[in-house]
């Protein structure tokens, strides 16, 4: 058995192969390389389509400048606009880049082959799923320090200042981004083409943006929206983010006057079974016309 | 070099009613280019999948390079390298950060600067994949399925959208594969294709292998009857020979000097293939 060749002029020299090929080849690389490789290789695509980033990406920092410059003082909320909106839009801009994103791009790459080719070739499934982990962690960490630092340095946000709020803000987001990361995966399945996606995507976020409490004060809708809308994420993750962004007596603004974060808690963590479970039953990498 | 890599019998594929793979066996050796020939829903697509692993057979048995392929785990994908047959999507990246990202899943690539050069791509490795013509995404896609350095290659349609020069270029690249070791897997439409690159070629027709040869020996082929056609007073005559050298020289002496529009023909492959699908048809229709 001849002693393994890492010559790479092989391909253009034609040497012959060994005996036994096997011999020669180790295991595959392993699933946390490939998954890095594959996080890399997303963020670098994702920044690639300019459209993506100013539309998906910047939507809710536009949003809050604009609320934050044209609300400001128009209504009577209790605090400056620009606090009064932040958490609400970085519950939005969460949801935006992992159930949105996901949602769409993965539909898109299932509906042109980009899947089926990738389960041709070695690849752990298990690294696309680290790949698309590491995207969305990166567009969810931009997203917060986009807003905040907009809120921050432009319209001088007032941000939370102890460290219970700050470690209520993490596991709301960790929550948060994975329940809406596996929705947006198994949503991904509905749809049969890239352009059915952007609707199944699109259409029921929008709606849920307007009975979650991002645009419309929770307090101000009616019963049976804010009951529907709680049996979706958004809502909870906005709960959540008040509770650590505003001051304690803004708690009677709640549907219940108060903060209710063990509900916030349980709601995102059902999610996140619900949502495991939706995509392990639908994850497809073939379209239904492959077969 | 006669050791087996793709090893099939009796494989078998319904969709609903249709029989679309109906009893196929299969011995194809490392080092050999192996061609499909068929109809469109002549069941070649589909035993090429089952044997791709990327569909489950309803019957018989399966083994490539050794392992049941509708089991086979990642080290097994290792070592096979798939073409596609459509258009597939690839990352938007430079066509160098592509190659680049596909060899990272493979335990020996090739070096990828090395791959994009020999599908020649070289010029093109930092423009964007999305950019490419058609016939060099197909060489992108060609690319990507022997830059993990596979000892089995499966090439679906490759040349579709390849200008001449370009599909010649393309022949003498799987050749070179072939002739380090690689085993091919060819489905195509183009029988000029299947005639030059070719060891054998296996007709599948209505789901079942129809004949297995070298293009030259086809359908009996080699041994078929010679038409030698002319012109004599100013009439077309053809004559079915199986001594076509005979003939010639026969009419030489009949006529003086060059005997009018004379012509040998041998059945082509295309023929031959056409003649064997139509007999197919009639058969079955027959038989319904």
């Amino acid at each position: 058995m001849s002693t393994p060749t890492t010559d790479r002029s092989q391909l253009s020299t034609g040497s012959a192969r060994t005996s036994d090929p096997r011999a020669h080849r180790g295991r595959p690389p392993g699933v946390l390389r490939v998954g890095l490789s594959r996080g890399w290789l997303e963020i670098r695509t994702f920044c690639r389509e300019w459209e993506s980033v100013v539309f998906t990406f910047s939507l809710p920092a536009l949003i809050l400048a604009m609320f934050a410059s044209i609300f400001d003082g128009m209504f009577d909320m209790g605090m400056p606009s620009v606090d009064y909106y932040l958490p609400g839009l970085i519950a939005m801009g969460l949801m935006s880049v992992s159930f949105q994103t996901l949602g769409t791009t993965i539909a898109s790459e299932r509906e042109h082959g980009g899947l089926r080719r990738l389960r041709g070739t070695p690849m752990p499934p298990s690294a696309y799923f680290v790949g698309k982990t590491v995207l969305v962690l990166f567009l969810a960490l931009g997203q917060v320090g986009l807003l905040l630092g907009m809120g921050w340095l432009l319209f001088d946000a007032s941000l939370p200042t102890t460290a219970t709020a700050w470690a209520t803000i993490a596991w709301v987001f960790v929550l948060g981004t994975v329940g809406c990361s596996l929705l947006g995966i198994a949503v991904s399945s509905l749809a049969r083409t890239t352009q059915a996606a952007s609707t199944v995507v699109v259409v029921p976020f929008l709606v849920l943006q307007f009975t979650s409490g991002i645009f419309v004060p929770v307090i101000a809708l009616p019963d049976w929206v804010l009951t529907g809308a709680s049996l979706f994420p958004l809502l909870w993750m906005a709960q959540g983010l008040r509770a650590a962004f505003f001051p304690e007596q803004m708690a009677a603004m709640e549907p219940s006057g108060a903060w209710d974060l063990h509900l916030v808690a349980v709601a995102l963590g059902a999610w996140c079974v619900v949502g495991l479970v939706l995509t392990l039953l639908t994850f497809r990498w073939k379209t239904r016309k492959d077969g | 070099m006669s050791e087996t890599v793709i090893e099939a019998e009796g494989l078998k594929k319904k969709y609903g009613d249709t029989e679309a793979v109906a009893g196929i066996d299969l011995s194809i050796a490392r080092g050999e280019i192996f061609s499909f020939l068929g109809p469109n829903g002549a069941g070649k697509s589909t035993t090429v999948e089952i044997l791709e692993g990327f569909r489950n057979r309803d019957g018989g048995s399966a083994r490539v390079l050794g392992e049941d392929p509708g089991r086979a785990g990642r080290e097994w994908r290792s070592r096979v390298g798939i073409v596609w047959q459509q258009e597939t999507m690839v990352p938007k990246l430079a066509v160098r950060d592509v190659v680049r990202h596909f060899a990272g899943y493979y335990p020996l690539p090739h070096d990828p600067d090395a791959v994009i050069e020999l599908v020649g791509l070289g010029h093109k490795a930092e423009d964007l994949a999305e950019s490419l013509s058609g016939g060099q995404r197909r060489r992108l896609d060609v690319a990507l399925g022997i830059v993990g350095q596979p000892e089995l290659l499966f090439l679906d349609e490759p040349t579709t959208g390849f200008d001449p020069r370009a599909r010649r270029e393309f022949w003498g690249l799987i050749r070179d594969l072939a002739a380090r070791g690689t085993t091919i897997v060819l489905t195509t439409h183009y029988l000029e294709e299947a005639e030059e690159l070719a060891d054998r070629v296996c007709v599948i027709a209505r789901g079942r292998v129809r004949a297995v040869d070298t293009p030259a020996a086809l359908g009996g082929r080699a041994s078929a009857q010679a038409t030698v056609g002319w012109l004599e007073d100013g009439e077309r005559r053809e004559v079915l020979t199986d001594e076509p050298t005979r003939v010639v020289s026969e009419l030489a002496g009949r006529f003086t000097g060059e005997v009018p529009e004379l012509s040998v023909h041998r059945p082509t492959l295309e023929e031959i293939y056409l003649g064997m699908v139509k007999d197919t048809d009639e058969a079955e229709e027959a038989a319904a």
